[in-house]
Formats: C-alpha cells, sequence, structure tokens
C-alpha cells in the first residue's frame, strides 16, 4: 500500500474536472435527446400505420442488437464526413463531441422508446377513450393524458437508464476524447501513476452512481406509495 | 336526435353487433339493458366512434358518425360520454380535469373554462373538493365529477355507460340523483344500467340487448308490464330477484 502515489492528484484536479463536465455534457445530451426521440419512436412503434412501426421495430432492434462501442467508432469515422459535406466545416475541426453526442442520443433512444412504449401501455386504454370522448384529437390525448401519466410511472426506469449511460461514456476513450475517464486515463499515463488515477477515477464513478441511484430508490417509494 | 340503422360489427368471425336499429328523439331517455356480453358497451360506443363498425350507419343530429370525411373530434365534443370506471384524469385536479377539454377543444379562456367548472362542480354537489385530486374522491364523488366533466362541454346528447356498477351500492343512489334530474331537464340520454329503479323512474323506452341484437325496444311501460321476448322475460326476473 506504501507504494501508492497520489500526489498528482490534485494539480490534475481542473483537467479532471474539465474531462468530469465532458462526461455530464454528454449524459445530458443523450438523455434529453434520447428521451424525446425515443418517445417518439414508441408512438410511431405503436401506430397502426404499419411503415410507421415496422421502421421503429427496425431501429430499435437494430440499435440493441450492436455493441455500443461500434456504435461510437461508426459515428467518429461518419459524422465528420457528413458535417464536412453539410456544412463545409474544415476537416480539422474537432467533432468528436458531437459526434460521441450524436451516437449516444441515437443509441439510447432505443433503450429509452421500450421503456416508454412500456409506460404508455401502462395506462389503462379508458384514459385515451375518455381524452377523445371529450372531443380531444389522437395528439392531443397522448400529450395531455397519456404521456404524463406514463411518465410520471416511468420515472425510476428513466433514471436508472441515465445512470447506466453516465458509465457508459467512458466509452468514447475509443476516440481518445477527454471525458472523466479519458482525462484520468491521460494524466495517470502522463505521470506514470496509471494504477492511482483509474482507482480515484473508479471511485468517483461509484460515489456519484451509488448516490444517484440511492436517491431513485427513494423517489420510487415515494411514488409507489 | 341518434339514429342507429342497421349497425353490423365483428371481430373476426365473431359477430359483436347484428343489424341494430334504434332511434332516439330529443329529450328521450333510453335505457339500454341486457345480459353481459351482449354488445351493450360496443353498440355505445359506436354511437361516438369510438368504436368502428363495418356495417350500417349512425346519424348524430345529422352528421353520419361512419363517413370517413366526418370529423369525430368535433362530434364527440358534443356528446358527452360517462363510463364505468369514471376515467377521470389521475394527474389533474379536479377544476382541471373539468376545464382541460374546454380549453384545448372548445377553446375557452381558462377563466371562463374554470368558471362553468366550478358552476356545474356545484350542482352535482361537490364544489368543496375543486382543488383535490381524483384519487381524494370515493367512488360515487368521482363519478360524480366525471357527470359534470362531460356536461361542461354542453353536449346535446349524453351516453352512460353502466354508470353504476363499479359503485359502493350506497354511492350509487347520488350518482342516479344527479342522472335524474338531467333526464327531467330534458337532456337527451342513453343509458346502459342494470338499475330498472332508473328506468322505471325517467326512461321512455327500454332497449333489451341479447348476443349483439336488439331483441327488444318498447315503451318502459310496455316493457315491464310484458316484455314479449322469453329472454327479456328470464332477465328481468333474474335482475328483480336481487
Ligand atoms: N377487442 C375485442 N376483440 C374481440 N372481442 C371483443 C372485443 N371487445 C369486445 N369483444 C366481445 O364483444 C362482446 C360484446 O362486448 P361488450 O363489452 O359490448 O358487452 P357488454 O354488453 O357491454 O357486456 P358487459 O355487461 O360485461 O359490459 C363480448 O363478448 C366481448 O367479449
Ligand atoms: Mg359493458
Amino acid at each position: 500500500m506504501n507504494d501508492f502515489d497520489w500526489s498528482s492528484i490534485p494539480g490534475a484536479l481542473p483537467f479532471l474536472w474539465d474531462g468530469m463536465k465532458t462526461t455530464l455534457e454528454i449524459t445530458v445530451i443523450a438523455v434529453v435527446v434520447g428521451i424525446v426521440w425515443g418517445t417518439l419512436l414508441a408512438i410511431m412503434r405503436m401506430s397502426s400505420f404499419k411503415p410507421l412501426s415496422w421502421f421503429a421495430a427496425g431501429y430499435v432492434n437494430l440499435f440493441r442488437s450492436i455493441p455500443l462501442v461500434m456504435v461510437l467508432l461508426w459515428f467518429f469515422l461518419i459524422v465528420p464526413a457528413l458535417l464536412e459535406s453539410l456544412f463545409n466545416t474544415p476537416r480539422s475541426s474537432d467533432t468528436r463531441l458531437s459526434s460521441a453526442m450524436v451516437a449516444f442520443a441515437l443509441f439510447e433512444a432505443a433503450y429509452y422508446s421500450e421503456i416508454i412504449r412500456a409506460g404508455i401501455q401502462s395506462v389503462s386504454k379508458g384514459q385515451i377513450s375518455a381524452a377523445l370522448a371529450l372531443g380531444m384529437s389522437y395528439a392531443q390525448a397522448m400529450r395531455l393524458v397519456v404521456l404524463p401519466q406514463a411518465f410520471r410511472n416511468m420515472v425510476p426506469l428513466l433514471l436508472t437508464q441515465g445512470i447506466i449511460l453516465f458509465q457508459d461514456t467512458s466509452l468514447v476513450y475509443v476516440s481518445s476524447l477527454a471525458d472523466f475517464f479519458g482525462a484520468a486515463y491521460k494524466v495517470g499515463d502522463r505521470d506514470g501513476r496509471l494504477v492511482e488515477l483509474l482507482l480515484f477515477a473508479g471511485a468517483v464513478y461509484f460515489a456519484i452512481c451509488f448516490s444517484a441511484s440511492l436517491l431513485v430508490k427513494r423517489f420510487q417509494k415515494r411514488v409507489v406509495t | 336526435m341518434i339514429s342507429i340503422r342497421n349497425v353490423s360489427k365483428h371481430y373476426g368471425s365473431f359477430q359483436v353487433l347484428a343489424d341494430c336499429r334504434a332511434e332516439v328523439e330529443k329529450g328521450e331517455v333510453i335505457v339500454v339493458c341486457g345480459p353481459s356480453g351482449s354488445g351493450k358497451s360496443t353498440l355505445i360506443k359506436c354511437v361516438n366512434g369510438l368504436e368502428p363498425f363495418q356495417d350500417g350507419e349512425i346519424v348524430v343530429n345529422g352528421i353520419s358518425v361512419g363517413d370517413p370525411k366526418t370529423d369525430l373530434s368535433k362530434l364527440r365534443a358534443q356528446v358527452g360520454m360517462v363510463f364505468q370506471n369514471f376515467e377521470l384524469f389521475p394527474h389533474m385536479s379536479i377544476t382541471d380535469n373539468l376545464a382541460i377539454a374546454q380549453i384545448k377543444v372548445l377553446g375557452r379562456s381558462r377563466e371562463e373554462a374554470v368558471g362553468r367548472g366550478l358552476k356545474l362542480l356545484e350542482r352535482v354537489g361537490l364544489s368543496a373538493q375543486a382543488e383535490k385530486f381524483p384519487g381524494q374522491l370515493s367512488g360515487g364523488q368521482q363519478q360524480r365529477v366525471a357527470i359534470a366533466r362531460a356536461l361542461s362541454m354542453d353536449p346535446i346528447c349524453m351516453l352512460f355507460d353502466e354508470p353504476t356498477s363499479a359503485l359502493d351500492p350506497e354511492m350509487v343512489k347520488e350518482v342516479l340523483d344527479v342522472m335524474v334530474g338531467l333526464a327531467e331537464e330534458g337532456m337527451t340520454m342513453m343509458v346502459v344500467t342494470h338499475e330498472m329503479g332508473f328506468a322505471r323512474r325517467v326512461a321512455n323506452r327500454v332497449i333489451f340487448m341479447d348476443q349483439g341484437r336488439i331483441v327488444e325496444d318498447a315503451a318502459k311501460e310496455a316493457f315491464f308490464g310484458t316484455p314479449r321476448s322469453e329472454r327479456a322475460q328470464q332477465f328481468l326476473s333474474k335482475i328483480l330477484q336481487h
């Protein structure tokens, strides 16, 4: 134990904090876009218009059958080329962060849509009938009556998925983007203190995720009672 | 007001409604009864287009329900419906339950909608509950709110699907009283119910359904006097034994 040398951590804290900001940025964007896009996918999936529901089913099954790390790699390779042709951004500009956000958002939407679909189905059909009987359109019935109830039932699951996503963002190391994990790795590599830095990073991930899931549990209890 | 003409509906090969015919004039109260699974709910849901049907025609206030060109939302806004399980929106206060469709569908201002809602809440005797949520009310209170919610749209007629059958016995009366009041005011009503006391008091006619067919459609006196069909006689004697 005496061989551990933690001295390189204090000086590296600003750099690590920048990494944490990147991690949070990716997480928040992916959760928000993932939930919005996932909601649309869930509604499409339940549509009686077959092409829409086939598209949504195909999308969900596709993304749930490919390893996340491969999706990330594709997007690091594809999105820069796409941006270049669309907006004429020079090749040199760094699009790794936006690539990561797009990849996570699209990937997470597949998982969110399944959670949301279950949530929508948990709202009784009588609620839609009642909304329609009052003269609401199907879209109004969804937006005003079904989705608010569905989301209230789903909040714990959505948050839990968000915690998993927070951990999964460390996979951006494949593009050597300096998220929290990447930053810790770089500092450790530079100072020859990789073990210490990785232990430290692990402890931080654990502390954040564990306390977040405690919060979710407490919230869950409140929703149930 | 409501004209049901030769309506048939089937799920695959299962016939839910078979050649149903009925007329409801303005101001009339029609009670629909019959054994479980005979198609009562399905028939009443066809009237406001919540259930599609394959054959025949239903015309409400001159508008054909089955016509693909009909704006169903607009029609439904004028036809009040009350469900067996109340179906209040549990995430909204009673006030919002009463106001939401007035605002979003009829385009009333929030102020006007809330005012109208509170007036109707008073009418069903629940002014004190305006700020509560549906989960905090008893079944009978929830159903009275549901009736007030339907009335808030100023409907031209009202459909009821077993409005008291999910209620504890001691709460049935408070809901029926509201419905009797409506009937006496001249509201056109189509009511699926097994409450024969209600039928005797306010119904003009009673429709008896069995296996998707309208077996009997008779004036109240004739129906309770001597129903012509054997099925209706059996049904009545069974119900009256309770
Ligand atoms: N989606 C459906 N698919 C197949 N059959 C259905 C469907 N919905 C209803 N049915 C059948 O249609 C028949 C009529 O149902 P309906 O709910 O109209 O009966 P009801 O007279 O209202 O009965 P209850 O008194 O139990 O409410 C029933 O036999 C029911 O099983
Ligand atoms: Mg029924």
